[in-house]
């Protein structure tokens, strides 16, 4: 029997541990462009372990198409692990910089209660500008946004989307999924 | 120890026991080609006329002896020539390391003269890219270039040494470790705790389905693809066809996994592919393709091939398994290995009806008798009076097509011809790495006037190394493979495919040094053929062929694999 896979196309997180070594992000955005795949977005940062890396990369795609490019990105010299990180199963946080118009005490209190609303802090301000600053999932830095745009932001500083897995399983494990054609290691 | 950086990469060749090297000299690559100097009489290097020859050589090499080619350069223009040898080499999983220089540290990202950024350039079609900024380390790169090109699934791997790094005043710590006790060095136990050294070991679980699957087929039909002949499993896959017995369809790659003359063979699979095969593969209740990726000259339309079977892919490379075409099972493993376990887990089974359904559509290959010479008889004296292990390398097009066809290929490594990148020019650098890698055997090169023209300078180190190498020129006066499309698919209309213009290639090859002779008809060719095999030196036989001379069967891309456009 064909496996059944999951055509619909939706955002897939892949998290992908490298070593640091000069260019090791661009190899990895190129593999993703040249294979045809568009990255919604990209976060790289340290880790716990000295000298590796983790890159958190956000695309759109079917089922299909996310087992293939994790695949592809295995055989990468550089690349230690790479995992899909299921949407229920994991955590994603990203965090945005907005810096918004409060032209008089109403626009400004009002935007100080909306970012109250959202637990969002005021980092910054200004004469006639606030800055906001919001760390939460997708939808709440996109829902802040909305409304923020009726005052008029003027300049927004975003990360892409940040993930990791709920319980204890981490990226770390060696595990064996086989519909991740994961057979543990890495190959060549 | 401490030794010259420089003599640390000459010595690093020499555990991976390496005895030949292709390459072209240069400003930045001058320290190393220096330490070549001392090296002579351990390290053969073989000068070819221009970069790209040097590539294909070092893939050819590769491809014909199984062993890692090696090919130097310099920077800049030199580097970049090779890229398509690279890609070559890539997409056909040919094991090869190149080694370039760039400029000096101080240098880098000013745009010096004859500086560019290789690694870059080279990321998307190598298995792996080394810049080497610290001399320090030139022992683990070496190594870990030589592991990462030869495991797995093999592939060519890049590494660019800075100037400074190889300048003569540079020394490192250096202790020789031969290749098969460097599993103890720092760089490859590196590369062992990301990534697997050796070829994954098959699911055992997954080897009884599969022995299942063949025992309730009625009408099994075998691939035998590219990873056939690269993990050399040709004696492996035999066992298997013959305990099965069922029939054998043969990708371009796969081209010496299994013997062309086999009773079960149906030949050649894909848009030329026979009928026998193309009908098989849409008739088979079950799809065995070993070391196959099923690219889009196979598997021209994903939907509807092999409806009818489920599909079974057995690949070293996991990324490949449902990549192309989706498939009922699959085990990731070198195909030496999965046969091996395989083999032992089957009785012999008798598949009488369905042979007998397919095997007689594979139509003998007779040319047909005819006046003025065609491509059929032309290869017919050459497989007549060449010895039966003739190495043959072909370039790309028409010609290689009717190559494959009616050669009958019997070990790994006889067949070096560019099937996956569709390199026009690789023809007769692959026959000069393949004639140094295996002297003993008669190498014949097949090419056609176009293919010839874009590398024909290689026939100087032709000369230079008093290689007898054959050369076949299709001589039809055209770019035959594109006017064929034109013909059958662009109404005949010839855009920039006719090549109504020189060189005499008979003079050309006495102006290199060699023989050159004129063939017209089928008497010429044999003489001429006669005359080259006892010749001792190059030649090049101009074979004149009538233009609009077509490759039959044909499957337009993208169509069903039983769409023939032509019978």
């Amino acid at each position: 029997m064909k496996r059944e896979f999951d055509t619909e196309k939706k955002l897939y997180t892949l998290a992908i541990l490298v070593r640091d070594i000069p260019g090791v992000l661009s190899q990895v955005a190129r593999l993703f462009s040249r294979k045809g795949y568009n990255i919604e977005s990209i976060v790289s940062g340290e880790t716990d372990r000295p000298g590796i890396t983790r890159i958190t990369i956000v695309i759109l795609g079917d089922e299909l198409m996310v087992n293939q490019i994790a695949a592809q990105c295995r055989k990468l010299i550089p690349v230690q692990a790479v995992k899909i990180l299921e949407e229920g199963a994991s955590i994603q946080r990203e965090f945005a910089l907005i810096k918004v118009k409060a032209v008089d005490r109403n626009a400004r209190d009002e935007v100080i209660q909306m970012s109250n609303l959202f637990r969002a802090n005021i980092i910054d301000v200004g004469r006639d500008t606030l800055t906001v600053a919001i760390f939460g999932d997708k939808d709440k830095t996109g829902a802040l946004i909305g409304l923020l745009e009726d005052f008029g932001i003027l300049e927004i500083a975003k990360t892409g989307t940040l993930a990791i897995e709920r319980g204890r399983s981490t990226i770390y494990d060696d595990n064996k999924l086989k519909e991740e054609y994961n057979y543990g290691k890495n190959v060549l | 120890m401490k030794i010259r950086a420089t003599q640390a990469i000459m010595e690093c060749l020499l555990e991976q026991e390496v005895d030949t090297v292709f390459g072209y000299p240069g400003g930045t690559i001058l320290n190393l080609y220096d330490e070549l100097y001392n090296y002579q009489g351990k390290i053969r290097h073989i000068l070819t006329a221009h970069e790209q020859g040097a590539s294909h050589a070092a893939d050819g090499y590769a491809r014909s002896t199984g062993k890692v080619g090696v090919c130097f350069a310099t920077s800049g223009p030199g580097a970049t020539n090779l890229t398509t040898g690279i890609a070559t080499a890539y997409i056909d999983s040919s094991p090869v390391v190149f080694i370039t220089c760039n400029v000096t540290e101080p240098m880098l990202g000013k745009d010096s003269f004859q500086e560019v950024d290789i690694t870059g350039i080279a990321m998307p079609i190598t298995k792996a890219t080394y810049l080497v900024r610290d001399a320090q380390t030139i022992p683990d790169v070496m190594r870990q270039a030589f592991a990462v090109a030869a495991t797995g699934r093999p592939g060519p791997v890049l590494i660019d040494f800075l100037k400074n790094v190889t300048a003569p005043s540079v020394e490192i710590d250096y202790e020789f470790v031969p290749w098969t006790q460097n599993r103890s060095c720092s760089s490859i136990q590196a590369l062992s705790h990301s990534h697997e050294l050796k070829s994954p070991e098959p699911d055992l679980e997954d080897i009884e389905i599969l022995a299942d699957m063949l025992a309730q087929s009625q009408r099994p039909l075998l691939i035998c693809g590219g990873g056939v002949v690269r993990g050399r499993a040709h004696e492996q896959f035999r066992e298997l066809a013959e305990k099965l017995d069922a029939p054998v369809a043969i990708t371009v790659m796969g081209g010496g996994g299994f013997p062309g003359g086999h009773p079960l063979t149906t030949g050649m699979i894909g848009m030329h592919g026979s009928k026998a095969s193309n009908v098989a593969c849409s008739e088979c209740d079950l799809l065995l393709a070993v070391g196959c990726r099923f690219s889009d000259r196979v598997a021209l339309n994903p939907a509807t091939f092999a409806s009818q079977a489920k599909i079974v892919q057995i690949d070293i490379d996991r990324s490949e398994i449902d990549k192309n075409v989706l498939t009922d099972h699959h085990i990731v493993g070198s195909a030496k290995r999965v046969l091996e376990l395989l083999n032992q887990r089957l009785p012999q089974y008798e598949h009488k009806e369905w042979k007998e359904h397919i095997l007689p559509l594979r139509e003998p290959s007779i040319p047909r008798d005819s006046q003025s010479l065609t491509p059929k008889q032309v290869l017919e004296v050459i497989r007549r009076l060449a010895p039966w292990d003739t190495i043959v390398s072909t370039d790309v097009g028409q010609h290689q097509m009717w190559s494959i066809q009616h050669f009958h290929f019997d070990y790994p490594g006889q067949l070096l011809t560019s099937g996956g990148f569709g390199t026009m020019g690789f023809g007769l650098g692959a026959a000069i790495g393949a004639k140094l890698g295996n002297p003993d055997k008669v190498v014949v090169h097949t090419t056609g006037d176009g293919c010839f023209r874009m590398n024909c300078n290689e026939l100087a180190t032709v000369e230079h190394y008093h290689l007898p190498i054959i050369t076949v020129v299709f001589n039809n006066g055209t770019l035959g493979m594109v006017r064929q499309w034109q013909n059958l698919i662009y109404h005949q209309r010839y855009s920039q495919t006719t090549l109504d213009r020189g060189p005499d290639f008979v003079k050309l090859a006495e102006a290199y040094g060699l023989k050159g002779f004129r063939v017209t008809n089928r008497q010429e060719m044999e003489q001429a053929m006669k005359a080259a095999l006892e010749a001792g030196c190059g030649c090049v036989l101009d074979c004149h062929l009538d233009m609009d001379e077509m490759v039959r069967p044909m499957v337009p891309g993208g169509a069903d694999i039983t769409d023939f456009l032509l019978k």
